[in-house]
Formats: structure tokens, C-alpha cells, sequence
């Protein structure tokens, strides 16, 4: 098999990997204010995720450092061409993080809401960025021949680019609303089920609309029938979720994001960033990659350790599979 | 404004900003886990109470810290493509390899097994529980073995080729990369700095309580363990930092004469160690000196009629090697920052074995201001270890690989200095109020003291641990 092209569906499975899970991270992040009706509340929807939000976040560290690895010059163009754009996701990511651990820390409502508003900015913000990103990567960025970026932010910031971040932040936040229903019972679950619904709909138009838009701007057999595959898991997903299939819901839902981001990556392929100016200077898996040793022994470490990497990720899952409740929460000492 | 404006100074400030800023973390994260399994570890093997009380109070203090270490790290990976491309580009196939095998083989694990140690207090069972906190200390230190293989190329490359075409560097050796022996001294330097840290928070806290005469039971053997921690893994930072010098001096003499602002190549006696240097600004004419003989010809060859190489000579030889250029760090910052690293670790040891000292056969000294020093002496090896990065990575210069590629030729060519004006700005602000929230929590916790001893179920003899949440 082709290295590069072995180790392009790598990133591209690090990266569903990263939206499926960190996707639901987001949603949850963003629903405090929707189901959140006080601080008990507030934090069951934060324990839901509690115990594996840092394990899901470390998918995008381990999918840029596979990105850098494998495609050195397709990380160096997007990091550098990203600039902006990646400062606000860090900054976002980084009040996240810091907000889960220190919420709790001091018993007073103002301390915590403080950290709530944080909680909410950094998983809507990440959640909107990272389709503007990969919107950007499909539509195409402007380059000269060394592959650097040459445009500006505001150039970025393109209608259809627009759109995917919508498409992103719908399709996390649905999929987290749909992960609490999974994860919490009682009155909380119930609201996060009609949440899920209203939601849903929503965020169908959104995807619908971004999914049609990316069969204009670049498109592939592949990806269209990717699409069509997202654009069925989503309305599935929905359904199942009103009709209390929460199970069925989530996986829809994950399916439903790894069918998009794959469809973006296959929209691109044999190239894995294009230039909008001259398609000579694209980046493309030939151009952008490693050389064969490298990935060679990459793929070497990717296959012995990936399936253990899964494997007691999954179990943390298991571990941690029991719904929680308010009075599991309340119980606690903070 | 020009200067000011420069994406190459600006960019490097960003990076020696977040990285000293993001390696606040780092050691204690790293010294602090292993402390916390050590613990635990006593604490299930004997069930004695005072032991589960240390492990969660550190513990807590630890995932304050772990947290921040988490967050910041990002910054520091993204950093590579943002503002370095040109240096991703020409050595992404050779440097990428640690960082992803960093990311799948330990990243993942310390992350997936914190959370399971967090919230699986009474999930667990307690054999499970404590392999948990094994594997994060594991992970960690696995973690800091391949970033400073990573590290360790950029100070003394190896195991690559040149493509002429492409205009990069090309792995041919992972091995040779893994074991480079830079990353082999460093390894062992490092992980003993970051104990001591671990070591300072330890005493500096059972310091603050023994002071007001309370947590006895738990804060008395804390206090021994973090002062026979210091004195140990102090001893073993300078066996490890000695054998880090007699590499560095074979792979990088410019750094070794720049520690010493050596400018003549000088044999034996001559070959001295300034302890304290006065001199002109540009470092070149020395007013004032303390030094002793020998010393440097025997850290740099272990000889005391060694010939060390001077700046001068080395300047012409890499003139003759590498073209005409300037091939000298920054001398002031490398002498100085390689003494108070050595000064800093040294006092902290010190305060260690007098500490020692005052509480044998179980002494506990009454004066308030001895245990004041021992609080306040918490920030040594944490500074001491800032001090041997800046050295090190300021040693380095001009170089970002070392012989192969520019610090000036690693930049992003199209990213402006407004941009990292901006990114540098965010950054500062952003870590400065983290720093203020960070070290507020951490001071009430280490204040507020262990939790008392957790009850026992009567009938089954299990300890009962509250719930864990968030």
C-alpha cells in the first residue's frame, strides 16, 4: 500500500476520532445554559464528561503530532496559514480546561458561574473554529509556490467556511445534548431529550445546507456519497433520540461526524490542501509527506499501539458507564 | 517599531515565554505523580490512614497543576506550525517521529488513566485503583523521555539524512534518534530536577504546618520524606548534570566555553571555574573575578590537565566549517544562567541536609523563622531548572538545529509581527491571570491541610471514600 495515502486516512481517522469525541465534549459544554437549571445541574451535565474530557482533547495533540509527523508541510501551512484562527481555538481550549478543574475549587456562585461562562465560550468557540478550518482546507486557500498561506484572516472568514463552522457547531452541539440524555436520568434527561429535538432540526438545515454547498465547491464520488451517508445518520439520529433510542442516538451522531470529516478529506483527495489561486502550488499526499522510512516506522508504532491505545479507552469508558445523577453529585462534598 | 515589529524576535519571545511558563508545570507534574503513587502504594500496602490522607492531599494539589500543564502543552505543539514552518518543514520527518510516538504512547495514557484515577476512588477496586496512578506516572515520565529525544536532536542531530531536493532533514535511524546521547544525559538530569521540585512542595508545605503545630500525623513524615527526597535526587541531578556537561562538551564545546565565557582555549590550571565574574558589558574584559582552578578543565574532561575549548577559537573553526557568521550565544545570559542553576539546585539541597540536620532523632526546631525558610525555599528548584532550559536552549543559539538550520531561517515566513504581537499579547495575558488563579488554589489547598482520616466500614474494614465529582 501507498504510505502516503495509508497515512493520510490515518490523520483522517485522528481527526474523527477528535470531533466524535471532543464533538460531544463541546455540546455539553455549550448546553449549561439550556439545561442547567442550577448549579446541582450544572454540574452533572460537567460530570458527564468529567472523568474523559482531557483524554478527548489529547486526540487533537496526538492528530497534530501524527499531522506534523506524516505531512510536515501540510502542518507548517495550515499552523502558520491558520494563525489567528488557532490562537482563538488555544485560548478557548485553555479557558476550558482550566475552568473543569477550577470550578470547583471555591464554594461561592459567583466563582462558579464565572467559570461557566468560560466553559461555554471555550467549547462553543473551538466548536465554530474547527469547521471554519477544515471549510477553509476544502474550499481551497490561497498559496505561493513554497505553500505558504497568503491571504489574510478575513479571508478565512468566506461564506461557505462560515457555514461549516455553523455545520460544526450545530452537529457538537446536538451530539452533546444527545450524549447527556445517555449519560443523565430524571428531569435533566428529559429536558436534554427535547432539547435534542429542537436541536436537531436545527442543526439538519445547517447540515443539509453545508453538505450541499460542499458538493458545489469540491466534491469527489466519494465524498458525495460520504455526504449522503451523514445527511442519513443525522436524520436518523434525531428520530431515534425523540423516540427515546438515546443508545442508537449517540452512535448515529458519531457516525454522522466521521462521515463529514471524511467526507471533507476525501473532497480533497489526492490533494490535502488545495490552492484556490494555482492548483501548481497545492499540497498534495505525494508533496506534503514523510519521507518512506518515517512512515514506515510510524505505521509500525500506529499498528502495535493503536489498538491498545483503543482498547483501555475504551474500558475508561466502561469504567465510567453509569448515569449521573443529582443525587450522586449532591452526595460529594464540594 | 521595526524592531518591534520583527515576527523572528517576537516569535521567539512567544516561544521562550510559553515554554518557561508551560515547564512551571511540567517537573511538578512529573515529580509530584510518582509521589502521589508512592503513597498510595504505602498506603495499600500497610492501610495505615496518614498515608491515604497524603495521597489525596497531594493528590489534589497535583491535579491543580495537571490541569495547567495539560492546556498549556497544546500551545506548545501547535507553536511548531504557527510560528516555526520553515523549521517544521525542513525537519517534520525527523523530529514529528518523537513527538507523535509522545502523543500515542504516553500522552493517551497519562490522560485516559488520570481521569480514571480521579473519579475511581469508588469505582475501583483499590489494587486497580493504584495501578492507575502508576501508569499517569509512568506516562509522564515516557512523555519526557521522548520530547527530550525530540529536544535532544535539535542540540546534537543524528540518525537523518540531507535530500538535497526536497531541502530537509530525513529520518534514516529512528533508534539513533531515541538514543541519542544527549536525550540519555538529559533524561536522567531532568526527571531528578523535577523530584526536587516535587521534594521543595513537600517540605515547603509540612514546613508551613509543622510551624503552626498542626497535621502532626501526617506532616511529620511528610516533611522526612520531601527532605530525603531533595537530598537524593539533588545528589543524583548533579551526578546526571555532570555526565549532560561532558556531552555537551563533545557534541556542543561553544556552549561549554559560553557557560564559562571562556575565550581562550585554556589547558589545567588555567581551564578555572568563575564562581562570580565582573566585567564589561560586552563580556569580553573582566574586571572582577572569584574563581577556582582546575575546576572547569575537570567538569568539561574529568582530567585536571584538560584543554577546554575557547570562543574565540571555536568562532574561527565554525567560520571555516559553516561560512562566515557570529556562532556565539548570547555570553552573558549563558554564564549567568548556567551559575544560578547550579546556585539554586545547590540551595535547595542545602536547606534539605540542614533540615535534616534540626529534626534528627526526631528534633523539631521552635523557631519560627527556620521553618519560614523552609516554606519559602519552594521556589529553588523550580527556578534552578528554568535556569538550566534557558541555558541550555540560549546556549544553543544561533542555532535551531544545531550545524543544520538558523534560529533566523526556522520562522514562518508569512506570518506577521502583528500577529505574534497579538498571540504574544494574548498569551501574557491569558497565563498571567491563570498564574494568579493557579498559585491562589494551590496555596488554599496546601493551606487548608489534609482532609481528616476517611472512615472505615465497621463490618467489612473497607474505607469508605466520598464521591468524587467535579
Amino acid at each position: 500500500m501507498d504510505l502516503p495515502v495509508l497515512w493520510f486516512a490515518i490523520v483522517g481517522v485522528f481527526f474523527v476520532g477528535y470531533f466524535v469525541l471532543d464533538g460531544f465534549d463541546f455540546g455539553v459544554g455549550m448546553s449549561l445554559p439550556f439545561l442547567g437549571r442550577d448549579d446541582t445541574d450544572r454540574r452533572v451535565l460537567i460530570n458527564t464528561i468529567g472523568p474523559v474530557w482531557d483524554l478527548n482533547e489529547t486526540w487533537v495533540i496526538v492528530a497534530g503530532a501524527c499531522l506534523f509527523a506524516a505531512f510536515p508541510e501540510w502542518y507548517a501551512t495550515m499552523f502558520s496559514g491558520f494563525y489567528l484562527a488557532l490562537l482563538l481555538i488555544l485560548a478557548a481550549l485553555i479557558a476550558r480546561g482550566v475552568s473543569f478543574e477550577y470550578r470547583h475549587q471555591e464554594k461561592h456562585l459567583a466563582w462558579k458561574r464565572r467559570f461557566d461562562l468560560m466553559i461555554v465560550v471555550g467549547s462553543a468557540v473551538p466548536a465554530f473554529l474547527w469547521g471554519v478550518a477544515f471549510g477553509n482546507v476544502v474550499r481551497g486557500i490561497p498559496m505561493d509556490a513554497g505553500h505558504n498561506y497568503t491571504g489574510t484572516l478575513f479571508d478565512l472568514l468566506n461564506p461557505f467556511a462560515l457555514l461549516a463552522g455553523l455545520a460544526t457547531l450545530t452537529v457538537f452541539f446536538t451530539h452533546g445534548v444527545v450524549f447527556v440524555t445517555l449519560k443523565t436520568e430524571g428531569e435533566i434527561r428529559e429536558r436534554a431529550k427535547r432539547l435534542a429535538t429542537q436541536a436537531g432540526i436545527v442543526t439538519i438545515l445547517v447540515a443539509a445546507a453545508f453538505l450541499v454547498a460542499m458538493a458545489f465547491v469540491r466534491a469527489t464520488p466519494a465524498s458525495l456519497v460520504l455526504s449522503v451517508v451523514a445527511a442519513v445518520a443525522l436524520v436518523l439520529a434525531v428520530l431515534c433520540s425523540a423516540w427515546g433510542k438515546e443508545g442508537r442516538a449517540f452512535a448515529l451522531m458519531a457516525l454522522t461526524i466521521a462521515a463529514v470529516v471524511l467526507a471533507m478529506f476525501t473532497a480533497v483527495f489526492p490533494d490535502v490542501m488545495p490552492a484556490s489561486n494555482d492548483p501548481a502550488n497545492s499540497l498534495t499526499v505525494a508533496n506534503a509527506s514523510s519521507g518512506t522510512y518515517t512512515l514506515t516506522v510510524m505505521s509500525w508504532v500506529a499498528l502495535v499501539f493503536l489498538p491498545l491505545v483503543l482498547a483501555y479507552q475504551a474500558w475508561t469508558y466502561w469504567v465510567f458507564r453509569k448515569r449521573v445523577s443529582r443525587a450522586h453529585v449532591a452526595q460529594a462534598a464540594h | 517599531m521595526n524592531d518591534l515589529l520583527d515576527p523572528l524576535v517576537l516569535s521567539r519571545w512567544q516561544f521562550g515565554l510559553t515554554t518557561i511558563y508551560h515547564f512551571l508545570f511540567v517537573p511538578l507534574t512529573i515529580g509530584m505523580a510518582l509521589v502521589v503513587a508512592v503513597f498510595q502504594s504505602a498506603w495499600v500496602r500497610t492501610g495505615r490512614p496518614h498515608y491515604l490522607q497524603l495521597t489525596r492531599f497531594f493528590g489534589r494539589i497535583f491535579l491543580i497543576n495537571f490541569a495547567m500543564g495539560v492546556v498549556t502543552g497544546i500551545v506548545q505543539e501547535f507553536q511548531f506550525g504557527m510560528n516555526w514552518s520553515n523549521y517544521s518543514r525542513f525537519v517534520g520527518d525527523v523530529f514529528g517521529a518523537p513527538l507523535a510516538l509522545e502523543g500515542i504512547l504516553a500522552f493517551f495514557f497519562e490522560a485516559a488513566f488520570i481521569g480514571v484515577w480521579i473519579f475511581g476512588w469508588d469505582r475501583l477496586p483499590k489494587a486497580l485503583h493504584l495501578a492507575s496512578i502508576w501508569c499517569v506516572s509512568v506516562g509522564t515520565m515516557l512523555s519526557a523521555y521522548f520530547i527530550l529525544a525530540a529536544n535532544a536532536f535539535m542540540q546534537h542531530p543524528v540518525g537523518f539524512a540531507i535530500n538535497h531536493a526536497k531541502g530537509r532533514a530525513e529520518l534514516t535511524d529512528i533508534w539513533a534518534v531515541l538514543t541519542n546521547k544527549v536525550a540519555l544525559a538529559a533524561f536522567p538530569h531532568t526527571l531528578f530536577g523535577a523530584f526536587m521540585v516535587a521534594a521543595s512542595v513537600i517540605v515547603a508545605v509540612a514546613a508551613y504546618h509543622l510551624a503552626r503545630n498542626q497535621h502532626l500525623e501526617t506532616m511529620l513524615p511528610a516533611l522526612k520524606f520531601g527532605m530525603w527526597t531533595m537530598l537524593a535526587s539533588g545528589a543524583l541531578t548533579v551526578l546526571s548534570g555532570d555526565q549532560l556537561g561532558l556531552t555537551m562538551v563533545d557534541t556542543q564545546p561553544m556552549k561549554m566555553a559560553a557557560a564559562e565565557a571562556l575565550y581562550n582555549t585554556s589547558t589545567g590550571k588555567d581551564a578555572s571555574f568563575s564562581i562570580f565574574t565582573l566585567g564589561t558589558p560586552d563580556g569580553v574584559h573582566e574586571l572582577f573575578s572569584i574563581r577556582i582552578p582546575y575546576l572547569l578543565s575537570f567538569l568539561s574532561t574529568h582530567t585536571f590537565t584538560g584543554t577546554v575549548e575557547g570562543i574565540n577559537d571555536l568562532q574561527a573553526q565554525y567560520s571555516t566549517v559553516y561560512g562566515p557568521g557570529d556562532y556565539k550565544p548570547i555570553i552573558w545570559v549563558t554564564y549567568w544562567s548556567f551559575r544560578w542553576m547550579i546556585a539554586l539546585g545547590v540551595g535547595a539541597v542545602l536547606v534539605s541536609v540542614v533540615g535534616l540536620w534540626l529534626t534528627r532523632g526526631g528534633r523539631l526546631p521552635v523557631k519560627r523563622w527556620i521553618w519560614r525558610v523552609a516554606t519559602w525555599s519552594v521556589p529553588l528548584p523550580m527556578a534552578a531548572m528554568i535556569m538550566g532550559w534557558v541555558f541550555t536552549e540560549m546556549g544553543r543559539q544561533p542555532w535551531l538545529v544545531f550545524g543544520l538550520l538558523r534560529t533566523a531561517d526556522g520562522v514562518s515566513p508569512n506570518v506577521t509581527g502583528l500577529e505574534v504581537l497579538i498571540s504574544l499579547v494574548v498569551f501574557t495575558l491569558i497565563y498571567g491571570a491563570l498564574a494568579v488563579v493557579e498559585f491562589r488554589l494551590i496555596k488554599k489547598v496546601a493551606q487548608e491541610g489534609p482532609a481528616a482520616p476517611a472512615e472505615v466500614d465497621e463490618e467489612t474494614g473497607e474505607v469508605k471514600h466520598e464521591v468524587t465529582v467535579y
